[in-house]
């Protein structure tokens, strides 16, 4: 049984014909990668992935289940979602943006006790933002808030993780260390759904990929059969040099 | 962020503070009284005009202020939140706007007491529909939005109280631009004020964690097993319903729903489960102080409260808000 799957899915990206349906079978141990340019519905996918946003056909199956049967309490404990764009704008530390990732396992009447605090520092710990935790998150760098909102994810433990451009602000270390971490996440038995803009982290990282064409066609399938320069250079109308460094592709753009 | 524990001793200096601020407004005023001739009332001694001062004049007045101050400041806190951001407030949305043309119309249509009541409370909500059904209308929905149809809904409602005022009888007036500003000099009942208040700060406590996780925008809320849209309204209807209440209860009172969760988030953190309760006790306390000063001032004449708010509020909201960056 997948941990996510789509039958027949089209997403509602306004304004473009249906392409191809999505039959997207993801497993727990797995790490998906989406590839594609601006504008081809990455962040829709996942938005709709997370039942956030209805599909315009087709259904998604969440542990077996349809995704719309879930009460979005459910949901939550089971499918974790780190935004591209967050609204830090109202006041709020780092460790209580973290402690929010225990909101979906917490009662109403249940204040957050010393287990939820353990798990929300180690959290922060882990993706090296425990020295802000009393920091207004506001007053945080691109990147720190990035690491952040990924540490509120990790707070929240979902067994599948969708992740819009997680490496989005990061430094060179750290991308490395959340590719790792989600890695690490896939390794212990959770699946990983994550838009990436980068084609060398996609190469490295990601055992599963997913193309997304602006006009809604789509392929996917595992990494090696999907990493074909000229089926990438049609999705990003850009040629590519190709090399392999240190056992895996890389891709540069050829001017 | 504090466990329940935690929760407790600031809310406990808070209402010690309240109790005390309601005990010197009380013993303040044209025939001062010593504390021990409020305590020889309460326990039903005291000389006759004691016992009416205090228990028909002060003790309402002092109440429906508290009321009034915990009520604009809880409704300040929950628009704050509603739209991630904090310096929203009912005043900004247009709420005590609808609930001004409301009241305004029922009085100068020569009705009183429970008309004026609903009619503000129709304003308010009216206001609230008109302001999300507009903001949302097409589907996008940012806070910005919001707030940007808010302002000129808000805008919309001054105009129409100044053609009010432009054809109202002129015997009317001075009280209805009392009214306008602020009074608490037509106060005498405040129960139901206080009991709206504590009836929604309780319904309010399980809801907390689902607000401060609401503050970080619907969709994350959403993703955090939320169900943002139906608390969205659930707080703008309780926000209107807060500030009819208030409205009705002392006229449009500006700055104490701005200023005071404001301030409270400075000192005790965003935890809305404490921020909430604490904007009930320190708005109240903040407003009675406000009205001690409006009638002891330049006695015997009185001030409008919303006057001294204003007077209070913008400088410390300036302040706070260049401190801030």
């Amino acid at each position: 049984m997948s941990t996510l799957e789509t039958r027949q899915l089209i997403i509602d990206v306004p304004g473009r014909s249906d392409g191809r349906a999505l039959e997207l079978h993801v497993e727990p141990g797995q790490v998906w990668g989406v590839l594609g340019p601006n504008g081809a519905g990455k962040t829709t996918l996942l938005h709709t992935l997370a039942g956030l946003r209805a599909p315009r056909a087709g259904e998604i199956r969440l542990d077996g289940r349809l995704l719309a049967a879930f009460k979005r309490r459910q949901v939550a404990q089971r499918l974790g979602l780190v935004f591209q764009e967050r609204q830090d704008g109202f006041p709020a530390t780092v460790l209580e943006t973290a402690l929010i990732g225990r909101h979906p396992y917490l009662s109403p009447w249940r204040m957050e006790g010393g287990e939820d605090l353990r798990l929300a520092r180690a959290a922060l710990e882990r993706l090296d933002v425990a020295h802000l935790a009393d920091r207004l998150v506001s007053t945080l760098s691109g990147g720190e808030r990035q690491r952040v909102a990924i540490a509120t994810a990790l707070t929240q433990a979902p067994r599948l993780w969708l992740a819009d451009e997680p490496t989005n602000h990061l430094d060179l270390h750290h991308q490395s260390a959340v590719m790792a971490l989600l890695a690490e996440q896939a390794r212990a038995g959770r699946a990983v759904l994550m838009c990436l803009h980068d084609l060398n982290l996609a190469a490295r990282w990601c055992d599963h990929l997913l193309l997304l064409y602006p006009n809604g066609e789509a392929c996917w399938g595992p990494a090696a059969r999907m990493l074909v320069t000229p089926a990438l250079e049609r999705l990003y109308g850009q040629r590519l040099a190709t090399a392999e460094v240190d056992g895996a592709p890389v891709f540069v753009p050829v001017r | 962020m504090p466990g329940r524990r935690s929760l407790l001793p600031p809310l406990a200096v808070l209402a010690l503070l309240g109790l005390a601020a309601l005990l010197f407004s009380v013993t303040l005023g044209s025939a001062s009284l010593m504390p021990g001739d409020v305590w020889a009332v309460i326990r039903g001694e005291g000389s006759p005009l004691a016992r009416t001062l205090i228990l028909e004049l002060r003790i309402p007045r002092a109440l429906a202020a508290f009321a009034t101050g915990g009520l604009l400041a809880v409704a300040g806190a929950l628009m704050q939140v509603l739209l991630r951001n904090p310096l929203a407030d009912p005043y900004v949305l247009g709420l005590s706007g609808g609930a001004s043309v409301g009241a305004l119309a029922a009085m100068l249509a020569g009705l009183g007491g429970v008309v004026i009541t609903g009619s503000a409370f129709a304003g308010a909500f009216a206001s609230t529909l008109l302001v999300f059904g507009l903001a949302h209308g097409t589907g996008s929905w940012t806070p910005a939005r919001l707030l940007l149809t808010g302002v000129v809904v808000a805008a919309g409602w001054g105009a129409v109280i100044t053609l009010m005022l432009a054809i109202s009888p002129a015997e009317r007036l001075p009280g209805m631009l009392y009214w306008l500003m602020g009074d608490l000099s037509y106060a005498r009942t405040p129960w139901a004020a206080l009991g709206l208040l504590g009836v929604v700060c309780l319904a309010l406590l399980p809801l907390g964690r689902s607000l401060n996780v609401l503050a970080r925008g619907p969709l994350q809320a959403a993703a955090l097993g939320v169900n943002a849209r139906p608390l969205e309204w659930t707080i703008y209807l309780a926000a209107s319903g807060l500030t009819a209440m208030a409205v009705t209860t002392a006229g449009s009172i500006g700055f104490v729903g701005l200023v005071v969760p404001h301030m409270l988030r400075l000192v005790l953190g965003n935890d809305q489960r404490l921020i909430l309760p604490a904007c009930a006790l320190a708005g109240g306390t903040l407003l009675v102080l406000a009205d001690t000063l409006a009638r002891t001032m330049i006695a015997p004449e009185q001030l409008p409260v919303g006057v001294i708010t204003a007077l209070l509020g913008v400088p410390t909201f300036l302040f706070l808000l260049y401190r801030s960056r």
